[in-house]
């Protein structure tokens, strides 16, 4: 009767993790999606705790675990929005860790249940459960580590001679030692470890090569592989509330790397196995081409002069931390009746979505933030497209360039906007460092100088100019 | 027990002997030697799993396949607005390994108390760890995204 209970309360806490993530279709209902996501977990857990394979000794140990768990929880969850990348990243370790951790516990146990548990199928799975969940928890460290710049995990891809075939050389070695083990889990028993230290082992080289640019994408395969190590958990253990959680975050992740993927025009093997993002020093930049620069009254001119600015925002703009004077910015040119929108490439920022709640952050509200999809068939029409700290997604090459690396890439139509505003530091390429036609167009316009000063001058004159200018 | 399950595969129990000579007349020698495999160790206590047979082994695989569909299909209509709040709901649900780990910490496996049991207190705190900030931040941020306040004149 109890494990009856048990089977209904997972099959309740299923339905509402389905509308939780349901209910995110719009901003509008999202935070009930959170409630139901809550709700969820709290019948799951309850549901758990009632199994009478639990001795009752050991429920303080578990509530000590539950009360460390939440005290590291928490401050994790206020970490500053630019630093949201990294908690995902650092997340999907732990989920890597947990799933990893049971699959080791369960292969242990079988041993001292006189192998019972050990059918082909079942081992399988729980090969699968160690491998994805160790190889997630070292890669989405190291992924960590990069986001956050750490010193001794370098940000830059590196890459070295036969790269690809040692990777590939030890994946396929846990690959036989896992099917070796399928085939005859007793006498291959000393293999287990060493599928647990390649998986580690490779997790850290799958990510090593892998530089900024592709992070959005890396982040969202991770959260595939955390998600689909809770399903090879759920066949081990022959439970389907773990199946049906970690099919949904499984497919979750791979819809946000394929539209990562796509957005940079991209295929995943390029992305773990090409080493994008290496500074490109052959191109041949000799003739020095000269660009038109402006102060930013200038560009206050300008804007005020303007009935519809689009707004093209980058990860630079985050860094500076400007959006709060690009949000002034965005007042004053409201009030003064122009219609302001800001333009999202989805790989504005270091992972899906990143830029929206960076903005959303400012107050900027969410009907202003248009996808380039949306944007794109407007840029004819816009007056000023006014770019911040944004580089590559507004590259034209990518338009018509085939010799450029990122030629194909879907990029933001700034070049097709009457005037163009790009607030940049210097003239030095971006992070994928390609050169940049569109601050040599003709209606070009750079403002040079640290984006968050300028936007700050630009937001003051235009407060300032109001007594006098009406 | 129902279910067959192929032979070598399944641990022959504490006395081999008695399985060889009913099994296949010349078995190959790999699956020969694992059968004769010493035992696992007297007095291991049987830990609460009921067995699973293949035919439940493939309803499993149901299950998988039709969630998936459904994931795929509730996540494509998600908002993009939203989708680092998404990323970090389905990293708190998929902290569901805490299910699993639930049950690692509390079973009884072998001796009272043993460093499986300690696995799955690890693997505990690192789910709740990911349940806690990944529910707190997601609600964090959402409450972010404001809708455009009508202008005073």
């Amino acid at each position: 009767m109890n494990s009856t209970f048990i089977e209904v309360a997972y099959l309740v806490a299923t339905g509402l993790f389905i509308f939780s993530l349901k209910w995110m279709n719009t901003p509008r209902t999202a935070r009930r999606g959170v409630l139901s996501g809550v709700i969820a977990m709290l019948v799951a857990v309850g549901g758990t705790l009632l199994d009478p394979g639990i001795l009752a000794g050991n429920y303080k140990w578990i509530a000590l675990a539950i009360v460390l768990g939440t005290v590291f929880g928490v401050p994790l969850s206020w970490v500053p929005l630019t630093a949201v990348p990294q908690r995902t990243a650092l997340s999907h370790a732990f989920g890597g860790l947990a799933a990893g951790l049971v699959g080791v516990a369960e292969f242990y146990t079988s041993f001292g249940e006189h192998g019972q548990g050990f059918t082909p199928f079942r081992i399988g799975a729980l090969c699968l459960e160690v491998l994805l969940g160790f190889l997630t928890f070292t890669g989405s460290l190291m992924a960590a580590g990069k986001l956050q710049e750490l010193k001794f995990i370098p940000s830059r891809p590196v890459v070295y001679r036969g790269q690809n075939l040692i990777n590939f050389t030890l994946l396929g070695l846990a690959v036989l030692c896992c099917a070796l083990l399928v085939a005859n889990p007793e006498r291959f028993q000393f293999l287990f470890p060493a599928v647990i230290a390649l998986a580690l082992t490779f997790g850290v080289l799958l990510i090593l090569p892998i530089g900024g640019a592709d992070m959005p994408t890396v982040i969202s395969l991770l959260n595939s592989y955390a998600g689909l190590s809770a399903v090879a958990m759920g066949f081990v253990m022959d439970n389907k509330l773990l199946i049906t959680a970690g099919a949904l975050d499984g497919s979750s992740g791979l819809i946000l790397s394929i539209i990562m993927c796509k957005a940079m025009n991209r295929s995943f093997a390029n992305v773990l196995f090409g080493a994008f993002g290496q500074v490109q020093t052959s191109a041949g930049h000799a003739e020095a081409r000269t660009v038109k620069s402006a102060s930013p009254k200038d560009a206050v001119e300008i804007l005020e002069n303007a009935s519809f600015v689009v707004i093209v925002p980058g990860y630079g703009m985050a860094v500076a931390q400007a959006q709060h004077r690009v949000r002034e910015i965005y007042d004053e040119l409201t009030e003064r009746g122009i219609t302001v929108k800001f333009a999202i490439h989805p790989v504005a920022g270091r992972m899906p979505g990143h830029m929206n709640v960076l903005l959303a952050e400012a107050e900027i509200p969410y009907e202003d933030l248009v996808e380039m999809d949306d944007i794109n068939p407007d840029m004819s029409q816009c007056d000023v497209c006014l770019v911040i700290g944004a580089n590559d997604v507004v590259n034209p090459a990518a338009r018509n360039n085939k010799s450029s690396p990122i030629y194909g890439m879907p990029i933001i139509d700034a070049d097709k906007a009457k005037t163009v505003l790009a607030i940049k530091r210097s003239m030095n390429p971006g992070f994928a460092g390609i050169e940049n036609d569109l601050y040599f167009a003709d209606q070009t316009l750079m403002v040079f100088g640290d984006a968050k000063a300028v936007t700050g001058e630009m937001a003051r004159a235009l407060a300032g100019e109001d007594g006098p200018g009406h | 027990m129902t279910t067959p399950h192929p032979a070598g595969f399944v641990h022959a129990g504490p006395r081999p002997e008695c399985i060889a000579p009913a099994g296949e007349a010349h078995p190959p020698p790999l699956l020969a030697s694992a059968l004769v495999e010493p035992a696992p160790p007297p007095g291991a206590h049987a830990a609460h799993r009921p067995e699973v047979s293949a035919q439940e082994q493939v309803a499993t695989l149901f299950v998988f396949m039709l969630a998936t569909f459904v994931g795929l299909d509730v996540i494509r209509r998600v908002s993009r607005l939203l989708h680092t709040p998404l990323m970090s709901l389905t990293n708190a649900i998929s902290a569901i390994a805490v299910v699993g780990s639930l049950l690692i910490a509390g079973q009884r496996h072998g001796a009272d108390w043993n460093w499986i049991n300690l696995l799955g207190l690890v693997a505990i705190v690192a789910s709740v760890t990911n349940i806690v900030s990944g529910f707190l931040i997601t609600d964090r941020m959402l409450k972010m995204f404001k809708k455009r306040e009508a202008r005073k004149p």
